[in-house]
């Protein structure tokens, strides 16, 4: 008997598996066939690279995350328009003054579109542009560190929403005020009632130059009607030298929009020719006008520390005064995203309100300019008939439909945000080929290059807006849930979840390649010109200057030099200048003292970086490594010794005495 | 009866095969065999002038000054941290080392570190009494090779 209960128990085991197996199977929401089919897709195997990156914003952390696609994992994130205490950026003296603003000094902002750098309509792998809605401003982080390399402010605007999107060849960098302000002849934001919206609020729309070395500078802003734009793509191909705008509140609300602004069956997209826009700013035309703004950049010639310039003013061209600027193309209704096709002849609109995806043809529209066939015009901008601009409406493309990208193979791919789910459309037909579920309530979506005129059509990810039992609960709040979505064949295949950091909005993706061969590994110590370096443990001193002590000090595996430092005083306002020696890759140092109050320093191999601290209080203070550096990194630390204010303690310091 | 060694047999099985992907990069066999020269798969070559990307011996005659200077101040940049000449630091006092190894020995430890102290038997050896890893501070074939010039003269 005995032996036949074993016999049952062994049968029983792989049976349970099995039912385990099959239960899990099914457990999450999903259309996809089979697990293991999806699984093989998105495994990368230990050690093995991904083949995409994945840029996402991160909304409100005011950060850039970086995901390897297909897998999904997070590889990295780029401190951009927020204090990050983790590495110190925005704390140390190298970094704070990239957060300056003509407001001063701004530790926040909300990260709003990500999007790369391109040549030629291609994504490049160079830099990768970020607006920030709240204080207008735009980043440029330069790929080959992953770092932000600048911030330049946007003058008369008000919420930069419609930003940062590039021109073909990068020429020029998209920005918009989202919310319009009443101004006066001078730009100035004027002390008006509100309820003199309708005749007193303007808008902006703004193009950054962008140079050879990634220079920002505000070129020219178009003064606007005062609506709230939103979203931009540029033209490419035929359309080239074009740049598109959707804006709402045609209605000029300024309370209760959600039901003010949405009752105009169609607003407005702005279809500006940038092309000549450029050409009157060249020959001087518009005025220049006050509109103070600070751009904020990293000065290689002085150890790369961030400097800020104040520019005050700008050139504004006015569409009232200066022909061939802007038209108005009438789409219904409130529409969100509005993105060109890779062919460049298509202008689709995410109408969020609307039953329909609106596609405006850019042939038409240019042939009703060449025969002014105009239906009427606001604020001196000539509206064009919806009926003589359309390529043709999708039908039945899921509720509200808010952003599109392309596969390059002849399909869009839009979000409905309502019915969660991702709509595939062939462009020249306008027909629904197919659609999948989302997880939940998707906002953009992004496919690597899929807004610019070369797509690798591979993969989907769909940004979801609300995560709920998706995974493993966290508390009221919970990271966004990101969906991949395979895209290479007829039928869309959902293969993965993961989630996101942040709120990402937009985000970018590239062949890997594009970006592995530009990498710095670390930074060459020879050509440090930090002013407060030291590039050899000789160099290490410390000076005082009244009540300012500047510690020039090194790291290398696994001490520091200096590592015991007498004759500091309280009320003394204490400078470590850490250069971190080492030459290898990925062996930073890490620089932390009790009591600072500001963040830690986290060194790269090569680089300066300055932790002030004011010690309160006499006694000694320890100080230490805090990145797992060596097997002895436990006894890589140093003491401070801390006197009163009245003493006569002479400075002692070194390392290994 | 037969069912159950069928199934014992398959889990024993299984699980070997999964214990078996999971040693990763650990190298049993050369952990198991002794130190010794013969087994440490090196030739006589690597012994005495270590593995790295110097093959050939070095051989250093008349001090060229310039030379010597140049590799004074790379020394001074990328190894005075953790190397004095005539004592003991973070690593080995290096005044005599010209004694005690070759210039190529000497070059292949500052060009390939890493690689010296995974499977050179002397490297190893030094690994254990200091404990700190020498760091790849990325220095050129030239560079390594002026800082031989350096260790070899008066200047240092």
């Amino acid at each position: 008997m005995k032996k036949q209960t074993h016999n049952h128990r062994f049968w029983i085991l792989p049976v349970i598996t099995l039912i385990g197996v099959m239960l899990y199977g099914c457990s999450s929401q999903g259309d996809f066939s089979s697990n293991t089919d999806a699984a093989q897709k998105v495994y990368v195997a230990p050690g093995e690279y991904d083949e995409f990156y994945g840029f996402m914003s991160g909304g409100y952390n005011g950060q850039l995350g970086i995901y390897g696609i297909p897998s999904g994992r997070h590889l990295f994130t780029v401190p951009v328009f927020s204090q990050a205490a983790v590495n110190g950026y925005g704390y140390t003296d190298e970094t704070k003054n990239m957060l300056n603003t003509s407001h001063g000094f701004v530790p926040w902002g909300d990260a709003h579109h990500p999007e790369l750098s391109q040549t030629n309509g291609e994504t490049d792998g160079r830099w990768i542009f970020i607006n920030e809605n709240n204080t207008p401003r735009i980043a440029r982080i330069g790929l080959d560190e992953f770092r932000t390399q600048e911030i330049i402010e946007i003058p008369n605007s008000a919420g930069n929403h419609a930003s940062a999107f590039v021109t073909p060849n990068t020429e020029y960098v998209s920005a918009a005020t989202r919310f319009s302000i009443p101004m006066d002849e001078n730009m100035k934001n004027m002390d008006a009632a509100i309820d003199s919206y309708a005749e007193t609020f303007k808008g902006t729309i703004s193009f950054i130059k962008v140079s050879g070395e990634g220079k920002m500078n505000v070129d020219f802003q178009i003064l606007m009607p005062g609506f709230d734009y939103d979203l931009s793509h540029a033209g490419k191909g035929p359309s080239d030298g074009w740049a598109f705008f959707t804006s709402y509140n045609s209605e000029e609300a300024h309370t209760l929009l959600e039901i003010n602004a949405s009752k105009n069956d169609k607003d407005f997209i702005a279809a500006i020719n940038w092309e000549k826009a450029a050409e009157y700013a060249k020959e001087g035309k518009g005025e220049m006008l006050p509109g103070k703004h600070v751009r904020n950049y990293v000065d290689h010639d002085e150890g790369g520390i961030v400097k800020t310039e104040v520019i005050e003013e700008v050139r504004v061209l006015d569409p009232r005064k200066l022909d061939g600027l802007v038209y108005f193309l009438p789409t219904p209704k409130s529409p969100h995203g509005v993105d060109v096709d890779p062919t460049g002849k298509y202008i689709v609109a995410g109408g969020k309100l609307s039953t329909v995806i609106p596609v405006h043809s850019f042939a038409k529209m240019i042939e009703s300019i060449d025969s002014e066939n105009y239906e009427g015009e606001v604020m001196g901008i000539p509206v064009l008939k919806y009926d003589s601009i359309l390529h043709g409406e999708v039908e039945n493309p899921g509720l509200g439909p808010l952003h599109t990208e392309f596969d390059g193979k002849g399909y869009a791919y839009t979000t409905a945000f309502i019915s969660s789910e991702i709509v595939k459309w062939d462009i020249e037909k306008t027909e629904v080929v197919d659609r999948i579920g989302t997880y939940y309530s998707p906002g953009h979506l992004m496919i690597p290059g899929g807004d610019s005129q070369k797509p690798d059509g591979k993969y989907l990810v769909a940004l979801n807006k609300i995560t709920k039992d998706r995974y493993l609960p966290t508390g009221p709040e919970m990271f966004h849930s990101a969906q991949l979505i395979d895209i290479s064949g007829d039928k869309m295949q959902l293969l993965l979840d993961f989630p996101t950091e942040g709120e990402p909005h937009y985000a970018q993706g590239i062949a890997a390649e594009k970006v592995i061969k530009r990498q710095k590994r670390f930074y060459d110590l020879a050509e440090n010109s930090h002013p407060y370096r030291a590039t050899s443990e000789k160099q290490t001193r410390i000076e005082r200057d009244g009540k300012e002590v500047h510690v020039y000090m090194t790291t290398i595996r696994s001490h520091f030099s200096p590592d015991n430092i007498e004759g500091i005083k309280v009320g003394d306002k204490v400078y470590f200048h850490v250069t971190n020696l080492e030459q290898d890759w990925d062996v930073p140092h890490g620089f932390a003292i009790k009591g600072a109050n500001t963040a830690e320093l986290l060194i790269m191999p090569g680089e300066t970086l300055t932790l002030t601290w004011e010690p309160k209080e006499v006694g000694v203070y320890p100080f230490y490594c805090t990145d797992f550096c060596s097997a002895l990194h436990q006894e890589m630390q140093g003491y401070v010794r801390v006197s009163p204010e009245s003493s006569n303690v002479d400075f002692k310091y070194g390392t290994g005495q | 009866m037969k069912t159950i060694q069928l199934l014992f047999a398959t889990m024993i099985a299984v699980s070997v095969l999964v214990i078996g992907c999971g040693g990763n990069g650990g190298d049993a066999a050369s952990k198991s065999s002794p130190k010794t020269t013969s087994e440490s798969g090196l030739s006589e070559f690597e012994i005495k002038n270590g593995i790295g990307p110097v093959t050939e011996e070095i051989v250093i005659g008349e001090i060229d000054a310039e030379i010597a200077q140049k590799g004074a101040e790379v020394f001074e940049l990328k190894c005075s941290a953790c190397h004095k000449m005539n004592e003991r630091y973070v690593g080995p006092a290096l005044g005599d080392i010209l004694e005690l190894r070759t210039p190529a020995y000497v070059m292949n430890m500052i060009l390939n570190p890493d690689g010296m102290v995974k499977k050179h038997p002397e490297a190893k050896k030094k690994l254990q009494e200091f404990m700190t890893p020498m760091p790849n501070q990325n220095l050129s074939q030239d560079e390594a090779r002026a800082i031989a010039e350096y260790l070899a003269s008066d200047i240092k």
